[in-house]
């Protein structure tokens, strides 16, 4: 059997996952996973899946081959291209499975948590084609800082609600979407974005995005033959790597998750309960949660999926960070390299692959990263701090 | 000496008492075991301490910034329970806080602060009865009662085995919803105490949304009390001493006494 085939029955994988939430959501998960087990077995159901993401969100994505970045590094890459999806960016995969979920739960609305807002325009997406009414928290420093994002949302009609409690990014829409659903769990599915919080979600979510390593390894396969050396993907919850690592797992390749320097939950955190699960966390000596901070909104999240923090203590995956200079920079190498303007999220990846290519990646080898999402949403952050560096 | 929960509250409902819990924010203010002493003048019959989370998931925002606020004053459990150590009161004291406080110090370790501050229970909204089991091992021994909650969407099978599995008393969630003060009491919290004593003689008290003293007397009604907590927590934010404070619980006092 697969390590990353489904987790026990009280939603763990290995020693992290569980389902630690008030008792009034104790029965909402409970639906939920029954729901999604019972679907998810459900041929038709599959089918319907599949043909929303192919004749709407423009599955299957290419897997590209970047010849001069491969050049200028001396390593052979290939850029898994989520950035190509509809509403740009991997995000659409888990919510197209979610909405089609609460339509059979007979639900008439759906509310998530964003960051960097693509989860969001992903949900507010999804809600417009299938009917269904939509409203996203988002931080306000987020907000700020995704405001484009922020406009697709008001745009696409779902309202959009600013939390200003904690840190005000994604940790604290993630508590503020938990309160809201608790008072309307009747007629309201709760999308959550991630890998993560509580049972069935970072199951759920992970199998939803399953869809992007499956690709990437048979598209591999036939360019290329045989299975990479390395995989790449950069680690907030953890759902882009979730669903890459899903797809290679099984293989030789080397798995590497990529987490923010100021938000790594896994090189530099300690197992903790928070948002449902028992993942590796960043907090202080009495447990209290520590605010991440990266120049990546969507992966400013001081928690990790638990399925990660499993893999970890494996060793089936390796975790590294990257910090937000080389961040910059690995935007601006492949906007030059390949006309791919990368998200801020993956450029994480990206600055990885630019620092170890010839060190932990030797040269010579085969190398397939995911390019979660594209730049345009972060162009307004990245020009200010890029200003004086491009003529 | 740590008293314990349930005979202390059963004896004092058998009493014909309707029970009476406040809630209080640890190491909110510089005053705050004085507004617990004023409180217990006043006539309650248990004392819920918060103990302070970064991220209190089923809280409104009187708590929320209640809890914000002792956190950058220095709060944590350690302290908090050194202070309550120093307290000598009739009644018994309640933790209420998150899992990962446990979690993260270590089980052990906690229930021996909760023991040493004369904790007799907890109340842990994050820790469902699935997970309590390695908690509930550790802080039975020590006299430490685990309260359990029971929501309004609770099936009926389930809310049988919360009622036999609780400890202290029963946790009546009053509404679906987070804690926080409401300008009427909802229906569902009228219904806690009718549903829930059908299933157990343990005490069951309603808590979630019970905001003034003639909310306090209705939700009573039917169950064996309430517990207040945003309401307090808000006006000790406001800047209430433990004058205002003693003299709203007298309120609440007043109103379940039915004078």
């Amino acid at each position: 059997m697969s390590i990353m085939s489904h987790p026990d029955e009280t939603g763990r994988f290995g020693e992290f996952g569980g389902r630690f939430v008030p008792e009034s959501l104790v029965g909402a998960c409970i639906e939920v996973e029954q729901f999604f087990t019972k679907f998810w077995a459900d041929e038709e159901f599959r089918q319907e899946y599949a043909e929303i993401l192919s004749s709407y969100a423009g599955r299957p994505t290419p897997l590209t081959e970047a010849h001069r970045l491969s050049e200028h590094l001396g390593v052979r890459v290939f850029l898994k291209r989520e950035d190509l999806t509809h509403t740009g960016s991997h995000k659409i995969n888990n919510v197209i499975g979610q909405a089609l979920l609460t339509k059979k739960m007979g639900k008439s609305a759906i509310l998530a948590e964003t960051g960097a807002g693509q989860h969001g325009v992903a949900t507010a997406t999804a809600a417009a084609l299938m009917g269904l009414k939509c409203r996203v928290y988002m931080g306000e420093v987020d907000v700020e800082r995704q405001a484009l994002n922020v406009f697709r949302m008001r745009l696409l009609g779902a309202e959009v609600v600013p939390v200003s409690s904690g840190s005000k990014t994604l940790k604290d829409a993630v508590n503020e979407a938990m309160r809201a659903w608790v008072s309307e769990i009747d007629e309201t599915h709760y999308c959550i974005g991630s890998v993560m919080g509580p049972h069935p979600y970072p199951y759920m979510v992970r199998e939803f995005q399953r869809v992007v390593g499956e690709e990437a390894s048979a598209q591999f396969e036939r360019l290329v033959g045989g299975s990479p050396d390395v995989v790449i993907a950069c680690v907030g919850g953890g759902s882009n790597a979730a669903g890459t690592f899903s797809g290679f797992v099984d293989s030789p390749a080397r798995l590497v998750g990529v987490e923010p320097e100021g938000g790594a939950a896994i090189a530099k955190g300690s197992p903790g309960v928070v948002h449902g699960m028992r993942s590796q966390l960043l907090q202080d000596e009495f447990g209290q949660v520590e605010e991440a901070v990266s120049i990546s909104a969507g992966l400013d999240y001081p928690g990790v999926g638990p399925e990660h923090s499993y893999l970890a203590s494996l060793g089936r995956a390796e975790y590294r960070c990257a910090g937000d200079e080389e961040v910059l920079e690995a935007v601006t190498t492949l906007s030059r390299l390949e006309g791919i303007i990368p998200a801020l999220e993956p450029a994480h990846a990206v600055a990885y692959l630019l620092r170890e290519a010839g060190k932990e990646i030797p040269l010579g080898s085969t190398v397939v990263l995911t390019m979660s999402g594209r730049g345009d949403k972060d162009a307004e952050v990245v020009a200010k701090l890029l200003a004086d560096r491009l003529s | 000496m740590t008293i314990d929960l349930e005979q202390h509250l059963r004896q004092r409902r058998d009493g014909g008492r309707k029970l009476l819990v406040v809630y209080l924010t640890g190491g909110l203010n510089n005053d705050w075991l004085d507004l617990i002493l004023s409180c217990v003048d006043s006539g309650v019959d248990a004392i819920e301490i918060g103990v302070p989370f970064s991220d209190p998931m089923i809280d409104g925002v009187a708590i929320q910034k209640a809890s914000q606020r002792a956190l950058e004053q220095g709060a944590n459990p350690l302290q908090i329970m050194k202070d309550l150590h120093q307290l000598d009161v009739p009644v018994p004291l309640v933790a209420m806080t998150y899992f990962n406080l446990f979690h993260h110090s270590g089980l052990e370790r906690v229930a021996g602060w909760l023991v040493d501050g004369g904790i007799s229970g907890v109340i842990i909204p994050d820790l469902p009865l699935e997970e309590s089991t390695p908690w509930r091992d550790v802080a039975r021994p020590q006299g430490i009662a685990t309260v359990q909650l029971v929501a309004p969407s609770t099936p009926q099978d389930r809310a049988e085995v919360l009622c036999r599995e609780s400890e202290g008393f029963v946790y009546g969630i009053g509404l679906m919803g987070t804690t926080g003060e409401r300008a009427s009491l909802a229906d569902t919290a009228r219904l806690v105490g009718p549903r829930l004593k059908a299933l157990t003689t343990k005490p069951v008290l309603v808590g979630i949304g019970i905001s003034n003293p003639d909310q306090a007397a209705e939700a009573a009604s039917d169950s064996d009390g309430v517990i207040v907590g945003s309401a307090i927590v808000r006006r000790v934010l406001d800047g209430a001493g433990p004058r205002e404070i003693g003299a709203f619980v007298a309120g609440l006092r007043t109103a379940l006494d039915g004078r």
